[in-house]
Parts: C-alpha cells; sequence; structure tokens
C-alpha cells in the first residue's frame, strides 16, 4: 500500500500542467471557472488543440489513436484539465459512443467514426431519454422499421444534450416488439443533417440552453449505421452505461470547485470580516471537504484495483451518489456564500467581459443559476435512486 | 499509487480473521463480558502464541509487519468486537515506546508486549481538557527524581492495564513517564464502558518516579508533545479501522436479518424504502474504509518532519476520524432501526455493534472535534 503518486505519475502530471498551461486559452479557461457562457468553438478549439498532441481521446487505447494511458494516468491528466479550466471533453463522443463502436462496431464504421471523434469533426450526442421512458429506459417507444437498406425512424427524444452543437446522434429505437422491451432495441448511429430531424431547445431551469427535444419524423437511416446485431442494442447501452467507473463521480471539477468555494469564502464580506472567518459558514465547507475526501480516496482505490486487474463490480454506483451530492452541496455553498447577492439574475453577465450594473455581477452571477443547474447531477445518469437500487440488487444481494 | 494488499497482508487478515471466528465467537465474547473487565487472559496468550501482539513492533524487538498489517488486524478487531485491550497496548502505547522511549525502554518492554505478559495503557486525557490535548498532570523535578501530581480521565482499557504511560508537565516540555498503576499515590477508579469494556480514572498524589521512568533518554527526558500527537494519531487510524471491520459486520448481519425476518407476507428486505438505508450504510462504509486507509498511509509516512508534512497528516487523520465516526454513528443507528424490537435486545449482535461504534465516535475526538479541525485548516490555509 503506497498513497503517494510514483515518480513517473508526477512527471506525467508535470508534463500534462505544462502542456495545459501553453496551450490553454486564457479566456477559456476564465469562461469555465467562472461558470460563464461557452460556445461551441471554445470546446471545439480545445479538443483540437489536444488531438494535436494525441490527446483528444483520453480514455482511449493506443491502437484506435488514443495515447494509451493508464486508468490513474487518465485520472491525473482529467485532475489536471479540470483544475485549469480546461472544457470538459465532448463526453458523448469520446466517453460514451467510441467505446460501444470500438468494442461493438464494424472495421468499416470503426475507420469512418473514430478518427472523426479524434479529430473534433463529428459532434456527438445521445438519443435514449423519451417523455415516457426516463429511469425505465427499455420502455422507449421510438420505432425503427426496415425498409429496404435502411430503417425508417419515428419517435421523440428528449433531455438531448447540446444537440444543437451536435452532427450525430446515437440512438436507441424499438426494432422488434417481440419478447421482454430490453431485446427489441437496436443501436442506430443518425446524422443530425437527415431529412426529419427537428431540434427544439428546452427551457431550463437557469434559463440556459442546454438541452433540447429531438423529433424524429420518416428518418432514413442505412442500416449499415446500425451497431452490431438488431434488437441487440440493450446490452451495447449498458456497456456504455458501466464502461467508465470513475468518471461519473467528477472528482476533478469537485476539488476545483471546493478552492473556489474556498476563494469566495475569503473574497466575501460578512460585516466587514471575510466570510470564511465564521465558523459556522466554514465548517460547512470542511464538511464537504471531508466527503471529498472520501470520494477522492475512494476513486483512486477503485483505480489502484483496476490496475491490479481487479474488477470492482458495481461500486461506480457508489460514486455517482457521492459525487452527485457533493457537485451539489458545492454548488449550494457557493450561491449560499453571496447572502443577498444570490437573488439577482442577471443573464447578460454571463457572456465573457461584461462589466455592467449591478457592479461585480461578473464573478458572481453564474452562482445561483449553477446551483439550480447542478439539481440535475442526481437525476441524470440514472438517478440516484436507480443507483441505489442497483447496490442493493448487485452488491447487497437484496 | 498503489492501495492493493500483498498476499501477505491478506493471509495475515484471513489467519485473523479465522482465529477470532473460532475462538472468539460471539457466546465466547459473551462469557468475556460477565468477567470483571471483560479481558480474558487466556485469550490475551493466545493473541501473543498466533503472533496478533507482535504486529507493527520494531523487527529488532520481534515485531511482524508494519501499519497495514496493523490496520487489516484492527479491523478483524472490531469485525469480532474483540474486549481485549490490543488498541491500547499494541497500536497506541508499544509504538509510542518504540518511537520515543530510550533503546534500554525498548529492549525491555517490548519483547514484553509481544510475550503476552504486559497490557499498556495510555493516560494522557483529562477532564477539563475534554477532547483537546491540554495536559495539567504535572511532574516536578526533586532531585534525580519527578513527583508526579495530577489526575487523567477516563483511561481506555486502564482497568487491565499492568502499565501506564502518563503524560505529564515537565521543567523540559512534555514528558511520559512509566507508571506502575499499583504504586503508592496512585489511586484508579476502575469502571465499565458502555461498549462492554473497560476504562479508569486515574489519580496521581506526589508519586515519586525515579528519572529512568521517563520515556527517553535517562535524566534527560525529550520533550513528548510530538510523539505524543503522532500517538494519538496511530490510535485514530487504528480506531477507524476497527469502525470499518465492525460497519461491515453491522452491515451484514443488518442485510442478513432483513433477508429472514417476514412482514406483510415477505422478506422485509424487499422494501425498497429498506434497501435504499441499507445502500446508503453501504456507501458510507465503504468510503469510510477509504478513510481509514488514508489515516493508516499518513500516520505510516510520518517520517517526513517537514512543517507541510504533519499539518497533511493532521489534517487528513482528522478528516477520517470525522468521516469514520459519522458513518459509524450513521451506521449503527440505522442498523438498529431495521433491526426493529430486535435492534434494542442484548440477544443480538447489533446492538453490541452499535454500542462499540457509538464509543469509537466519542474516542479520541468525537466527528465535531475533527471537523472543527479541519475546519480550523481551512482558517489557517486561507490566511497564508
Amino acid at each position: 500500500m503506497n498513497l503517494e503518486y510514483s515518480a513517473a505519475e508526477k512527471s506525467f502530471r508535470e508534463e500534462i500542467r505544462t502542456f495545459i498551461q501553453q496551450n490553454l486559452p486564457g479566456e477559456v479557461a476564465a469562461k469555465v471557472l467562472e461558470h460563464k457562457r461557452l460556445s461551441r468553438e471554445d470546446i471545439i478549439g480545445w479538443h483540437r488543440i489536444l488531438h494535436r498532441r494525441g490527446w483528444s481521446g483520453p480514455t482511449w487505447p493506443k491502437e484506435f489513436g488514443g495515447p494509451g494511458w493508464t486508468a490513474v494516468e487518465q485520472h491525473i491528466f482529467d485532475e489536471e484539465c479540470t483544475a485549469a479550466g480546461a472544457p470538459p471533453v465532448i463526453a458523448f463522443g469520446v466517453r460514451m459512443v467510441a467505446p460501444v463502436i470500438m468494442k461493438y462496431g464494424s472495421a468499416a464504421q470503426q475507420q469512418f467514426y473514430l478518427p472523426r471523434i479524434l479529430s473534433g469533426d463529428h459532434w456527438w450526442c445521445q438519443g435514449y431519454s423519451e417523455p415516457g421512458s426516463g429511469s425505465d429506459l427499455a420502455s422507449l417507444k421510438t420505432t425503427a422499421v426496415r425498409r429496404g437498406d435502411s430503417y425508417v425512424v419515428n419517435g421523440q427524444k428528449t433531455w438531448n444534450t447540446l444537440g444543437h452543437f451536435a452532427d450525430w446522434m446515437f440512438c436507441l429505437a424499438r426494432t422488434s416488439s417481440e419478447g421482454r422491451s430490453q431485446e427489441g432495441i437496436s443501436f442506430l448511429l443518425i446524422d443530425m443533417k437527415s431529412k426529419g430531424i427537428s431540434v427544439r431547445p428546452i427551457a431550463l431551469i437557469d434559463g440556459e440552453y442546454e438541452v433540447n427535444e429531438v423529433w424524429l419524423d420518416d428518418v432514413e437511416v442505412p442500416v449499415a449505421q446500425r451497431v452490431g446485431e438488431e434488437n441487440k442494442g440493450w446490452t451495447y447501452a449498458k456497456y456504455l452505461l458501466t464502461h467508465e467507473r470513475v468518471n461519473i463521480a467528477r472528482l476533478g471539477e469537485s476539488k476545483r470547485e471546493l478552492r473556489s468555494l474556498k476563494a469566495i469564502a475569503a473574497r466575501v464580506s460578512n460585516d466587514g470580516r471575510p466570510l470564511i472567518e465564521d465558523s459556522r459558514f466554514r465548517d460547512a465547507i470542511a464538511a464537504v471537504e471531508i466527503e471529498l475526501r472520501a470520494l477522492e480516496y475512494t476513486v483512486l482505490g477503485v483505480l489502484s484495483a483496476e490496475a491490479a486487474g481487479r474488477d470492482p463490480g458495481a461500486i461506480s454506483s457508489a460514486l455517482k451518489i457521492s459525487g452527485s451530492e457533493i457537485q451539489q452541496t458545492l454548488s449550494e455553498l457557493k450561491m449560499r456564500a453571496l447572502g443577498p447577492r444570490a437573488l439577482p439574475h442577471v443573464p447578460e453577465a454571463l457572456d465573457f467581459g461584461w462589466q455592467g450594473d449591478p457592479a461585480g455581477a461578473e464573478w458572481w452571477a453564474a452562482l445561483s443559476g449553477r446551483y439550480f443547474n447542478m439539481r440535475k447531477t442526481s437525476i441524470y445518469s440514472g438517478s440516484n435512486e436507480i443507483q441505489r437500487n442497483i447496490i442493493s440488487h448487485r452488491l447487497l444481494g437484496l | 499509487m498503489q492501495f492493493e494488499f500483498d498476499e501477505e497482508q491478506l493471509s495475515l487478515q484471513e489467519s485473523v480473521r479465522r482465529f477470532l471466528s473460532e475462538r472468539y465467537d460471539f457466546e465466547t465474547r459473551r462469557g468475556c463480558l460477565a468477567k470483571p473487565f471483560g479481558s480474558s487472559d487466556a485469550i490475551w496468550q493466545a493473541f501473543a502464541e498466533q503472533g496478533f501482539l507482535s504486529i507493527g513492533l520494531p523487527e529488532a524487538h520481534g515485531g511482524i509487519g508494519g501499519a497495514t498489517e496493523l490496520m487489516l488486524t484492527m479491523e478483524e478487531i472490531g469485525r469480532a468486537l474483540v474486549l481485549e485491550p490490543y488498541l491500547s497496548t499494541v497500536a497506541l502505547c508499544a509504538p509510542l515506546i518504540a518511537d520515543h522511549g530510550s533503546e534500554d525502554q525498548r529492549a525491555e518492554l517490548l519483547p514484553r508486549v509481544a510475550a503476552g505478559g504486559l497490557k499498556l495503557a495510555l493516560a494522557h486525557g483529562e477532564a477539563e481538557a475534554r477532547y483537546a490535548s491540554t495536559v495539567r498532570t504535572e511532574a516536578r523535578r526533586a532531585g534525580d527524581s519527578f513527583v508526579l501530581n495530577g489526575a487523567k480521565t477516563t483511561v481506555p482499557d486502564g482497568a487491565v492495564a499492568d502499565l501506564l504511560l502518563v503524560s505529564a508537565k515537565t521543567d523540559i516540555g512534555l514528558a511520559v513517564f512509566l507508571v506502575d498503576p499499583k504504586a503508592s499515590g496512585v489511586r484508579l477508579v476502575r469502571y465499565r464502558t458502555q461498549d462492554g469494556r473497560s476504562a479508569a480514572d486515574v489519580f496521581f498524589k506526589d508519586v515519586k518516579l525515579p528519572a529512568s521512568t521517563a520515556l527517553g533518554q535517562l535524566h534527560d527526558p525529550r520533550d513528548a508533545t510530538d510523539a505524543l500527537e503522532r500517538a494519538v494519531q496511530r490510535g485514530i487510524a487504528a480506531l477507524c479501522a476497527e469502525a470499518v471491520g465492525a460497519m461491515e459486520a453491522t452491515n451484514s448481519t443488518t442485510i442478513e436479518y432483513t433477508k429472514s425476518r417476514k412482514q406483510f407476507g415477505q422478506p422485509i428486505g424487499r422494501f425498497q424504502v429498506l434497501q435504499h438505508r441499507m445502500a446508503d450504510m453501504f456507501v458510507q462504509a465503504t468510503q469510510a474504509r477509504s478513510m481509514s486507509i488514508l489515516a493508516t498511509g499518513r500516520c505510516a509516512a510520518s517520517g517526513g518532519s517537514k512543517e507541510s508534512d504533519s499539518a497533511l497528516r493532521r489534517r487528513d487523520v482528522s478528516a477520517a476520524k470525522c468521516y469514520v465516526g459519522k458513518a459509524a454513528r450513521f451506521v449503527g443507528q440505522q442498523a438498529v432501526q431495521l433491526h426493529g424490537g430486535m435492534g434494542m435486545a442484548d440477544e443480538l449482535a447489533v446492538s453490541h455493534y452499535f454500542k462499540r461504534l457509538t464509543m469509537i465516535d466519542m474516542t479520541f475526538g468525537d466527528s465535531t472535534h475533527h471537523l472543527a479541525a479541519v475546519s480550523d485548516a481551512i482558517l489557517h490555509e486561507s490566511r497564508t
């Protein structure tokens, strides 16, 4: 047992840090750190910078053009990028659909899609949830009917994140109504420029634009764009969900947000003294710091087990629960640190460089909206209640 | 970065677990509970024969393994709810002697610990200090000797110890004295504790101590402030590991109970509201183990003498004790709740686990005390 990073891991961290310092545009970092609006170009621009260095698929093996990093190296990379304020990896392509294509896709699909995910030419989004199918995803009703060499897809997808930026969507559609609902689903790759697709924004709690409804009206999808076998899509979707165990913990992001919370508590005046000197508020910071420490060392333990070739099992459900609760607590404390300044809603201040009235809003205006937005973390990717079901069924044998 | 345990370490843990399940099952323990202070000489001798009392001692004095082996053993001590003064003797006092004692003291005392002939207790805490480390007990120099006056409160395992390690102020700072509980001027009030173990309040009235009883160099005891802090931190790490073993056992027994207990025509473990509670208990126990590993790792790395090392160790040990203390309380309370009326009964193990888990939180600083320690570190950090 050794809690220290090895010399090689330390120098790896140094290499990543230096690269980020030299290449991450300052304005993009400032937007990320202050939770300002990011453009598609901000995110793709950073992705292309990483691509030139060979790092745009940090989780990818070498055979598909990734750097072939160990789980610990991936973790270090994520920590350094997040800490510096780099835009997040475009997860739906790099982390979600890519592993499915690598494992279940045809050679032709691998050759076509994977390089374009790495280069940033294809932005991917996800077509899973439907208005009537959330936690019970397998009840989905979008249909794909075979007609010659194509499927004709009809239905409605929802909670589609950044679909308005996307070039492609991986989509679950029903190809059979026989047997169990899980058995009639296929995994389709759909060009977002296809005729019959319409993307409509969903107004969110914080007033920002992040997710969409996607309507599919007689959309033709070539059979060659189906991954794996017909009616086996549920297996592939589950593989996607379990592929990444630790990213769900959002460890790097929460470490960054904890530092930011402390900086805000030191900056905000509480009747003439820094708020951080108020022990009641500071104890709340200490409590979340301790929760985060427990999460961090649990994540490191999982990475270590994976490195030793042990399968840590359904532990990712525990990481999801703790990680999301910590994200929510941090965003809540950042808002609460503002006191009465939590009330103003100044959407203009979310654009970088804005310096209007009320004075100072450029640094605090995003925090209440982010608090509201972060409530999503215990709902998406399998709600925390679903995660507790998974733990009790798979780990506790109940 | 490597959290895995090697084969030898895992087989040691397995052998401790097997020994305790064979020789210290719940009914045997019940027999020990009926003894005056819960401790059994036969069990202690068996521990010695198995080598359990040598774990973590310096190799030169017959020791085997190190901090990791001790942690894994403490998990088993917790799982079996062992009443013996194992933590006080092996995890707390022996390492303090190894760390701060003179060569002669080590050579004299540590082999006796390993052989089962010497049970130790650390008499450090005082009533007015509550969880703080303030020491008012005083040892005044008188020629070649010291004269000890003061009182120590709720000394864990003090009722069964053969020798007390007593912290006291001296003219050169804090020192630790080896005090025979039967010495003239020493009065012990021995009592049972809520978890079936024992403790003592110890009063010192003009106790004459030769300079050789001071831990460290003869006639010149070194200031023991740092050594005592490290000792308590190791004790906290050991308590965390004990709590982890006890929480895992508590969770297992709760899961089994809810699978067998039927109400409304089905096992109550089928009810989602109970499943989710047990999922939360599992998550906290899992993360508590990560914190226990962190605390042990930090204490084991205490060779680093830089101020930043000791600040990090202090902060992480407090973070661990806070997290584990809270988790222990939650797991214990919910286990009793899920056992329903049977959770209130002395008959089942769950009430005994709950009491031990509660008292672990209350020992060496509860979760509130250690939360404040982390909070103070945050304030200090913001000013630098």
